[in-house]
C-alpha cells in the first residue's frame, strides 16, 4: 500500500497540469472560432453549404 | 494495489479528457453571440459597398472607423457614422460575450486581436485595413 504515496501526488499533478492549461488562452481555437463567425458575418463560406443561406446577401455592384 | 493503480489511470485518463476538452474548443454557440453575429450580417450588406469604396477601413484594433470621409457623399455621411458606430458597438459586445460564454472575462483582449488579425487577413482585395504603418489596400 505504499505505492499510493507514489500515485497521490502524481494523480494530483495531472490534475493540477490541467488547471493550468485551461488558463492559457486557446489560440488555435480562438482562429478557428472567430474564421467561423466572419464566414458568417461575411457571408464568405465556400465549400460548406452554398445553398443554405438567404438568397438576397449577394452584393449587386 | 491493483485498485490504487486502476484509481490512478482513471484520474490520468480523466485529466486527458479534460485537457483536450480545455484547449479544443472555444465556446461561440451562445443565444448572446448569435444574436451579436445576425446583428453584423445584417449591417454587412449596408457596410460592403463602403468597405468597397474605402471610406471604411478594418482597423488593427478588431473595429471598423471612417478613414475618407470623402469617398461619402455628404448627405449619407451621417448615416455611415451611424453604421460604423452600431458595428463597432456589436463588435465591442462580441468579444465581451465570446470571454463571458467561456467563463474567461480576461480573455476579451486577446480574443479582440484574434479577430482584429482575421478580419484584415480575410478582408477583400480593394478593402482598405490598418497595419502597423498604418492604413493600406489590400
Amino acid at each position: 500500500m505504499k505505492k499510493i504515496w507514489v500515485t497521490l501526488p502524481l494523480a494530483a499533478f495531472a490534475l493540477s497540469a490541467c488547471v493550468t492549461i485551461n488558463i492559457y488562452f486557446p489560440a488555435a481555437a480562438a482562429e478557428k472560432a472567430a474564421d467561423k463567425i466572419i464566414d458568417e458575418v461575411w457571408q464568405t463560406q465556400k465549400a460548406d453549404k452554398p445553398a443554405a443561406n438567404q438568397p438576397a446577401a449577394k452584393e449587386t455592384k | 494495489m491493483n485498485a490504487v493503480l486502476k484509481l490512478f489511470v482513471a484520474i490520468v485518463a480523466l485529466t486527458a479528457a479534460l485537457n483536450v476538452f480545455a484547449a479544443a474548443d472555444l465556446e461561440v454557440n451562445t443565444p448572446g453571440v448569435n444574436a451579436i453575429k445576425q446583428s453584423m450580417q445584417a449591417r454587412h450588406t449596408q457596410l460592403a459597398g463602403h468597405y468597397n469604396s474605402g471610406a471604411v477601413g478594418l482597423t488593427a484594433d478588431g473595429m471598423v472607423a471612417l478613414r475618407d470621409a470623402g469617398a461619402v457623399p455628404l448627405a449619407q455621411r451621417q448615416a455611415v457614422n451611424a453604421l460604423v458606430a452600431a458595428e463597432n458597438n456589436d463588435r465591442n459586445a462580441l468579444y465581451a460575450e465570446i470571454a463571458n460564454a467561456n467563463n474567461h472575462p480576461e480573455w476579451q483582449a486577446e480574443i479582440r486581436s484574434t479577430f482584429a488579425q482575421r478580419w484584415i487577413q480575410r478582408a477583400q482585395p480593394g478593402w482598405w485595413v490598418q497595419g502597423s504603418g498604418g492604413w493600406k489596400q489590400k
